[in-house]
């Protein structure tokens, strides 16, 4: 059985959301923090979901130095100072709930 | 590509409904423990705990940061105690219940479960030293957490042990009477023990366990609770299928957390145990889903349909979800961890007879229920009587976890902190069954037994 795990692709891709009011800038400013961290951004989907601003962003972290929680508290500072909630979150957690 | 509306569950799941893993239990084998010489025994036991557990709880937290998924407790369950100190020459296994918790302390585990016998058929003479040492083991120790197995479907109830496990409660109550009887809430009577629940206090490493494993135990009352309310006034075909899909993702959520533990720390994963196991805080409470199914109040006519439907749609959702469920899985209903179930109680619509009614339904029985301090050992047992008897004829699994809370009495509170919450006492019937009880002897297997 382990060997069956360590065979299972476990990537560094994480998939960060931004929920909130729409303004200038957002995509911006989370891009600058992921390209200071070089975590490579591969996917960007964005609509307006119930009034509110959503923005989905696939990134890959492989080359990133930086742990995925002090990123984390890195775009929750962001989301403050913008005023909208900033997540960031493994991939696998959307993968393994969502897809079978 | 994911689309953004399941991106979006899933961050409300973790962020406002409170999902988390409860809980990572390693379970360890200390069949080879065993010593002629109790002291020796007891530094096996140390020596293995501290050397199999060592990363656990560091493994616990990288996990935590990897996945953005809080796991609230690392644990770990051993193989019950009275096996493993049955050969040495000691008269009390308290040393061996210190040695668990030293080990604990040292591995940074917030309990350790396995101080455990399982007697439904009849004693061995470690089984009964292990019963006997319970008191002071549980009141001397911190993180130790004991079980015992009194019943099954097979072999039917030791009623000896039954009438001596509702003295123990009562030992345990007083010599912890300043915490309100702490010892109790770490101190489970089983029938129908399930040998790989994650779970304390209940948790221990049965016999037919590989040398180490990783079992994990999920829990969302929170997230179902949202997704019941999202169906209000729907028919309960929609309202099973919906809490069915529900405990199908919190579930995936195990299997990834577990799988990923189990390969950080090189063991063999286990079970996922999908469990709705409330806590003491808003929003996380079992029996606020059942209020969202419709009931004013928890413990009002309908609970017990009510409840029996989410049970059995939580088992669907994690049967599908996982090949390796295990343990409990489905709804725990510990009246002082579940803020919905206290205020239930309070009001006085919530009572014994209803919890009782409720756990031939639900994944374990009477749990964490204060009552009056008061209450005789001989009350106790019949209490266990009950309870044990509900899960021999139903092949299910049942427990009794009570706290006769010394000098308290019906009206007043106790208070353990934490994830063991605070309850209400809540009376019992003041009528005897001493004679039914201290007849002494088993409880015949039940007809069903008869199946193979």
């Amino acid at each position: 059985m382990l060997n069956q795990l360590k065979a299972s692709p476990t990537g560094k891709r994480i998939i960060v959301t931004v929920i909130g009011q729409d303004r200038v800038g957002i995509i911006a400013k989370v891009a600058t923090i992921l390209a200071e961290n070089q975590v490579n951004i591969l996917d960007i989907s964005q609509t307006i979901l119930q009034e509110f601003f959503a923005m989905v962003l696939i990134a890959d972290m492989e080359n990133s130095t930086i742990e995925l929680d002090l990123l984390k508290e890195k775009l929750n500072q962001l989301g403050q100072e913008l005023g909208v909630k900033i997540e960031a979150q493994h991939e696998d957690v959307f993968r393994y709930m969502h897809r079978i | 590509m994911y689309s953004i509306n399941e991106v979006l569950e899933t961050i409300r799941m973790v962020q406002e409904e409170k999902l988390d893993i409860r809980t990572i239990t390693m379970g360890i084998s200390l069949r080879d423990c065993a010593d002629a010489d109790h002291t020796k025994s007891c530094q096996k036991i140390y020596d293995k705990i501290t050397k199999y557990a060592a990363n656990l709880v560091k493994t616990g937290e990288e996990i935590e940061k990897e996945y953005g998924i809080p796991i609230i407790n690392k644990r770990i369950s051993v193989t019950p105690m009275s096996l493993v100190a049955e050969s040495s020459d000691a008269l009390n296994y308290t040393p061996f219940a210190m040695a668990l918790d030293k080990a604990a302390k040292e591995v940074g585990v917030n309990f350790i479960g396995g101080f455990s016998a399982l007697v439904h058929k009849g004693f061995t003479k470690g089984d009964r030293i292990l019963l006997d040492s319970i008191p002071e083991a549980l009141s001397t120790t911190e993180r130790v957490c004991s079980s015992v197995n009194v019943g099954s479907t097979k072999d039917g109830i030791n009623m000896d042990a039954v009438y001596r496990m509702g003295q123990i409660i009562k030992e345990c109550a007083e010599r912890t009477a300043s915490q309100d009887g702490l010892a109790c809430a770490k101190l489970v009577v089983f029938c129908n023990v399930p040998e790989d629940n994650p779970f304390m206090a209940g948790a221990f490493h049965g016999i037919g366990e590989p040398e180490c494993v990783i079992n994990v135990g999920v829990s969302g009352p929170g997230v179902v609770k949202n997704a019941v309310e999202k169906v209000k006034g729907s028919d309960f075909g929609t309202l099973a299928e919906t809490v069915k899909k529900t405990a199908f993702k919190i579930t995936r959520m195990g299997e990834l957390v577990g799988r990923a533990a189990a390969a950080k720390l090189g063991v063999p994963f286990g079970i996922v145990d999908l469990s709705l196991a409330p806590t003491p805080a808003v929003g996380d409470s079992v029996a606020e889903v059942l209020e969202a199914m419709g009931l004013e109040t928890c413990g009002t006519h309908g609970t017990t349909a009510a409840l029996a439907l989410l049970n059995d749609a939580v088992k669907k959702g994690g049967a599908m979800a996982s090949s390796y469920v295990g343990g409990l899985s489905g709804a725990f209903i510990p009246l002082s961890e579940d803020a919905g179930m206290i205020r239930a109680a309070e009001q006085g619509i919530l009572t014994l007879e209803k919890l009782e009614a409720m756990t031939c339904v639900c994944s374990v029985g009477l749990d964490m229920i204060a009552i009056p301090g008061d209450t005789t050992a001989e009350t106790i047992a019949a209490i266990i009587a009950d309870e044990m008897a509900i899960g021999m004829v139903n092949f299910k699994t049942t427990a009794v976890r009570i706290i006769p809370a010394p000098g308290k009495k019906v009206g007043d509170n106790v208070v353990f902190g934490g994830l063991l919450g605070h309850a209400p006492i809540i009376p019992v019937k003041a009528a005897k069954a001493v004679e039914f009880v201290s007849r002494g002897g088993r409880i015949p297997a039940p007809i069903q037994s008869l199946k193979n």
